[in-house]
């Protein structure tokens, strides 16, 4: 498996927000090989007849009743912002 | 060269569970204080796990089955990934490969909005119906967006169509049935003012008779049905000016901006489509036994069509009639109520004109839906019983309506209180009709010479002299018989 390019590292760094310097830039393209390069071993198995599945856990169809359960106290809510103004979160400005 | 234009939809409807979609706080978002239904999961807190509310997936697949889609028995949920500050966990929980519902229709009538009979009916054929969460409200102050989470985390459908429209009529009438039938099931408030609703148009034009498809231009911001049906009138003019001149049309995101009445290019989020869908591994598949997905079919309540349909064979209402009384549901079992309480005394019709003529009219200038109208449907029939009886003509039927809108009696009583009884005793009426043949002795003299008409004229002084509470049948009858005896 060819390694990814360059230019797909730091599209996966942008989306992930992520400034990744010019030796981690190189660093994550040798890990991130290797993880696809590790994908690929597995791809080596015949799954012939085996159903595809999303889980590996023995479970399906955990639901909950329509319930209402107490919400958090507003001010525990925003313990944690690093910003906050009227009892709202306070971020930089976004584009719309 | 002419073009015709090619739309698709993607409608997004707020489900009104008391719960959010994998969390337990309250799904109350529009007009509460700001964080007040904001828990661990709906924060996106490390370490919280979402569990499905099984309301919104009934309530999904109830719409589904509404816009006669294929119910998927195995679903995945799947994370669609990108930072905004509205996704508390930078992720949104949605359905990918597998969606709750596919491959329906929406059957619309497109008329010029008065239609007496039929209009042409068109197929809309649905894509896809998932469900997902809806995400917090931004408001940008100052150089700052402030955040409120209220909302993040409340069970939002998507229904997707395919692009199947061809006028800014026909969308505008996708919509309008939309929440129609989501009203009817239950499911939503529908309303868009709120947000409850809210869509989003994807508009190309070709050449007519072409089967390629143009450059594709998405429409968003259309907050009210108005601004569905102007920012798609807008848009199919504007590229078809692009294309007449020759000018390429590209492939961009507008915002419709309903006070100037134009779209306007969005600044597009870089790289913003790359979302990254994979299986949430914090959710189990959801598996639909065929014999739930069959018992929620059985508990669909019966949808607009249905009950027009039935209203004209049942109650010989004609086609304009019942589509205004099935338009709300809450009016059609009014109306039902009111006839069921009538029986075999009172033909339904009859029933349809009071409620579509005298309480629509006191509704629509005073803005009350059905529900708050004082009026019990026992009492409107009442009334219709009296005027049919000949217990109160109809100038008096309309007084007693009046008072009964406001105060919610029963009509009997406010007919005897304010005397409004018809006088349908000849005996009582015989003296009026003498005094008034002794008062007129011209327009006399002129029915007698032949004037057929001028009687009118004497009917509309024993209504004067009784104050409008004679029987007018009787008083005609009465006055021909005394004007021949006397002779």
């Amino acid at each position: 498996m060819p390694k990814l390019t360059l230019e797909e590292v730091e599209h996966i760094a942008t989306l992930a927000r992520l400034g990744l310097s010019g030796d981690e830039k190189e660093t994550f393209r040798e890990q991130l090989s290797a993880i696809l390069d590790y994908a690929e071993v597995l791809n080596r198995l015949d799954t012939t007849g085996v159903p595809p599945t999303t889980s590996a856990l023995p479970l399906n169809n955990v639901m909950r009743p329509d319930q209402v359960t107490p919400s958090l106290p507003t001010e525990d809510a925003l313990a944690n912002a690093p910003d906050t103004d009227a009892d709202q979160f306070r971020v930089r400005a976004i584009l719309e | 060269m002419p073009y015709e234009p090619v739309i698709g939809m993607e409608v997004h409807v707020e489900l009104n569970t008391a719960s959010k979609m994998f969390c337990g706080c309250s799904a109350e978002a529009f007009g509460t204080p700001p964080n007040t239904h904001v828990c661990p999961v709906c924060l996106g807190m490390p370490g919280t796990l979402p569990v499905i509310n099984e309301q919104a997936v009934r309530y999904t697949v109830m719409t589904g089955l509404a816009l006669n889609c294929t119910v998927q028995e195995h679903n995945v949920f799947a994370r669609k990934n990108y930072f905004y500050p509205d996704l508390p966990k930078g992720y949104q929980i949605s359905q990918y490969e597998l969606p709750l519902c596919q491959d329906g229709y929406l059957t619309i009538d497109v008329g010029d909005g008065h239609p007496t009979e039929a209009g042409q009916a068109r197929r809309v054929r649905i894509r896809r119906v998932h469900l997902e969460e809806d995400t917090g409200k931004l408001t940008h102050v100052d150089g700052y967006s402030l955040i409120d989470f209220n909302r993040a985390g409340v069970p939002l459908m998507e229904i997707v169509s395919e692009a199947d429209i061809r006028s800014a009529e026909e969308a505008y009438a996708y919509v309008t049935r939309l929440r129609q039938i989501v009203r009817y099931l239950g499911v939503s408030s529908g309303d868009m003012e709120k947000g409850a609703m809210r869509c989003e148009v994807n508009l190309s034009l070709r050449p007519v008779g072409s089967d390629e498809f143009g450059t594709k231009v998405e429409v968003k911001n259309l907050n009210s049905f108005r601004s569905v049906r102007n920012a798609i009138a807008y848009e199919i003019e504007r590229q078809t000016r692009l294309l007449e001149a020759g000018k390429p049309v590209t492939q961009v995101t507008m915002g419709w901006d309903e006070a100037a009445g134009v779209t306007r290019e969005q600044r597009s989020k870089e790289e913003a489509h790359d979302y990254r869908y994979f299986p949430e591994p914090d959710l189990p598949p959801l598996n639909l036994e065929p014999a739930w997905i069959e018992a929620v079919k059985g508990s669909l309540p019966e949808l607009p069509d249905a009950k027009r349909d039935r209203f004209m064979a049942n109650y010989g209402l004609s086609r304009y009639d019942a589509d205004v009384l099935v338009e709300d549901r809450a009016v059609a079992d009014y109306f039902e109520r009111a006839v069921r309480v009538a029986g075999d005394t009172i033909n339904p019709k009859l029933v349809a004109n009071w409620v579509t003529g005298e309480l629509f009219r006191r509704m629509n200038e005073t803005a009350t839906a059905i529900t708050s109208v004082k009026i019990k449907p026992e009492d409107l029939v009442a009334l219709i019983r009296m005027v049919k009886g000949g217990t109160i003509n109809q100038p008096a039927a309309k007084e007693t309506f009046g008072v009964m809108w406001e105060t919610g009696r029963p009509p009997q009583e406010i007919v005897e209180e304010r005397g409004l009884k018809q006088i349908s005793d000849a005996g009582e009426l015989a003296g009026v009709v003498a005094q008034v043949i002794a008062d007129n002795p011209d327009p006399v003299a002129q029915f007698k010479a032949g004037k057929e008409t001028i009687i009118r004229f004497l009917i509309g002084q024993v209504m004067k002299a009784t104050r409008g509470k004679a029987n007018p049948q009787l008083a005609e009858q009465l006055l021909r018989e005394q004007l021949q005896s006397n002779e």
